[in-house]
């Protein structure tokens, strides 16, 4: 099992967020890492999709609830409201229609939370504007042309996106490249220049 | 041999090699066909102990032509039980923790009331004069069955194919009674595809001059021949063009070149031959009817205003699906419609599809993968039932 940085920081911000027994569905869950800590610490009712076969059958043989599926095209099948928290982890990016994608999760949850790789961090910046080329770093390993990474955006796309659909941003965390928070106080400029990576609590 | 085995097979009907429940005009099974079966009887084995709580009982469903004998020494046939890789002392349903029990279906030959029974108003085997079973009768039978036990609710609900139609029943009909569902290479309905398998079947049955419109048991000559060619066309679909490729190939039979005939000049067509052969030594004709018939006729949406989340609405039970890439019996997507039905009603369910080239009757094997999924979903299950690990 690889946990890669962002995956790790992610597991420790949207913990923090979810309070104890409530019911979570988990968008993209892998291979179930975060619903794990989430039913150990906080004894939520935890589900979760995901899109590779095998991510979904480590899951179910560690004895979670998770099926295969596709964030494109399956939440249609989930019942309005029918979760306290969706999680969509890292995998925004990836999605064909991210605008409906979230959408979905806030139709889904009472509250969606959100978290992806920031495009406009400085290191990306200067990648594009020094070589000219696609940025490839440690979290984002990918040449443009195998990425599974089709839709970026940065954190002002994003919240502009939210704006968009009417979904009212509660919480909002930015991470830098060590993983550290960025102090709340701090104007979303420099958010989008400073932060690697994103979490966001949404409600609609 | 094959005729001491057939003779066997044949006293199985009404003294079975196992427990055996009866059924008197007090508790007649009210069939959805509309009328009352009584008196009936079910055929039964269990495995294990039923704890004080009677919280750990876990019920097997068993597929179209499988039986009782889930896990021990078949007495028609002398082999293992057809899931004992999977259930016995230790394994993964460790009989040392958990009380199984799997009973012949209703309609079925071996030992439940079915076709070769005897009609207590004749005196004859019922043949045709038996109603028409569905998968709700089979449940609905069970569920007496289990009351005998006293147990409210199983901990557990399993099965393939058949079995797992069976499972879905299950999970529809008696919510409140199945704490846990596992319904492996099966769907909410039979597909046309399927019905038209069964057809070919149940065609060459009846086609048969010895099945004599059923009433084959008076003659002392039975359809053989036509319920050989029903399983020879039916094994067909339980297994995978792949897997017949690498199995047998084009390879040939004891012989070295073609023989310009009509013999068996293929491994596959031997094999076939032998898998019809041996199939009617131990399977009732008639049976074989009925059983096909309950498949074709199951649809659990239609039974729920054509919505099959309706089938599953404010359900606590907790649902794990199965199926295999290979299987064109039951393709992952009539699965997939299972899960998308319980995902709409809100149900806790995990569904996996495993890769294997062997088809259907993957469910049966040795399959890591699919132990692996068992395992996981039933320990979990067993952690949130209150279920002490030994």
């Amino acid at each position: 099992m690889t946990v890669n940085v962002a995956q790790r920081v992610d597991l420790e911000v949207v913990s923090e967020i979810i309070p104890p027994r409530v019911k979570v569905l988990d968008v993209g869950c892998g291979e179930g890492e975060l619903l794990q800590l989430l039913q150990e610490t906080r004894q939520v009712d935890g589900r979760g999709v995901e899109i590779s076969q095998r991510g979904v059958n480590e899951c179910v043989a560690r004895g979670l609830s998770v099926i295969q599926g596709d964030a494109d095209t399956d939440l249609v099948f989930y019942p309005d409201k029918g979760f306290d928290f969706v999680v969509l982890s890292q995998t925004l990016q990836a999605t064909r229609n991210p605008r409906r994608v979230l959408e979905e999760l806030l139709r889904i949850g009472d509250r969606a939370i959100v978290s992806f790789p920031n495009f406009g961090h400085w290191k990306v910046r200067f990648s594009l504007f020094f070589n000219g080329r696609m940025p490839v770093t440690k979290d984002l390993p990918y040449s443009w042309y195998d990425t599974p990474n089709i839709h970026f955006c940065t954190i002002r796309d994003f919240v502009s996106l939210c704006d968009e659909i009417g979904a009212k941003v509660e919480r909002a965390t930015a991470l830098d490249v060590n993983g550290k928070k960025i102090r709340f106080s701090m104007p979303w400029w420099f958010w989008n220049f400073f932060g690697q990576q994103a979490v966001f609590l949404l409600k609609r | 041999m094959a005729a001491a085995r057939a003779l066997k097979s044949r006293n199985e009907v009404e003294n079975p090699t196992s427990k055996v429940l009866k059924f008197g005009a007090d508790k007649p099974l009210a069939l959805a066909a509309g009328v009352m079966l009584s008196p009936f009887q079910i055929a039964y084995q269990t495995y294990g102990t039923l704890n004080e709580a009677r919280s750990n009982a876990i019920l097997v469903c068993h597929a179209l032509t499988g039986d009782q004998h889930v896990a021990n020494d078949n007495p028609v046939t002398g082999k293992p039980g057809w899931w004992d890789v999977l259930i016995g002392p230790g394994k993964i349903i460790d009989t040392d923790r958990f009380f199984v029990i799997c009973s012949n279906v209703i309609g079925g030959c071996l030992g439940s009331t079915g076709p070769a029974s005897i009609n207590p108003a004749t005196d004859k085997p019922y043949g045709l004069d038996l109603p028409v079973i569905t998968i709700k009768d089979m449940v609905r039978a069970q569920a007496m069955l289990v009351d005998h036990f006293g147990i409210d609710r199983l901990f557990c609900v399993l099965g393939g194919s058949m079995g797992g139609m069976q499972v879905l029943e299950w999970a529809a009909s008696y919510p409140e009674r199945v704490f846990s569902a596992l319904p492996i290479a099966a769907g909410a309905r039979h597909s046309a595809q399927n019905i038209a398998f069964n057809e070919v079947g149940r065609q060459a049955v009846m086609a048969d001059p010895d099945w004599h419109g059923g009433t084959y048991f008076e003659t002392g000559k039975r359809p053989e021949k036509g319920l050989a060619v029903a399983r020879m066309a039916a094994h067909i679909t339980y297994l995978s063009e792949a897997a017949l490729h690498r199995k047998f190939g084009r390879n040939l039979q004891d012989r070295d070149a073609l023989t310009f005939g009509f013999d068996a000049d293929f491994q596959i067509e031997s094999y076939l031959r032998h898998q019809g052969m041996t199939f009617v030594d131990r399977f009732d004709a008639n049976s074989y009817l009925y059983l096909t018939r309950a498949m074709d006729y199951f649809d659990l949406a239609a039974d729920h205003g054509g919505l099959l989340a309706n089938a599953f609405v404010g359900t606590s039970t907790r649902f794990c699906l199965v199926s295999f890439t290979s299987d064109w019996l039951f393709p992952t997507e009539e699965s997939r419609a299972v899960v998308h039905a319980l995902n709409a009603a809100g149900a806790s369910v995990s569904f996996v599809e495993i890769e294997t080239d062997r088809g259907h009757d993957a469910f049966l094997l040795d399959e890591p993968e699919l132990f692996a999924a068992i395992n996981g979903f039933l320990r979990s299950a067993a952690r949130a039932r209150g279920l002490e690990e030994l």
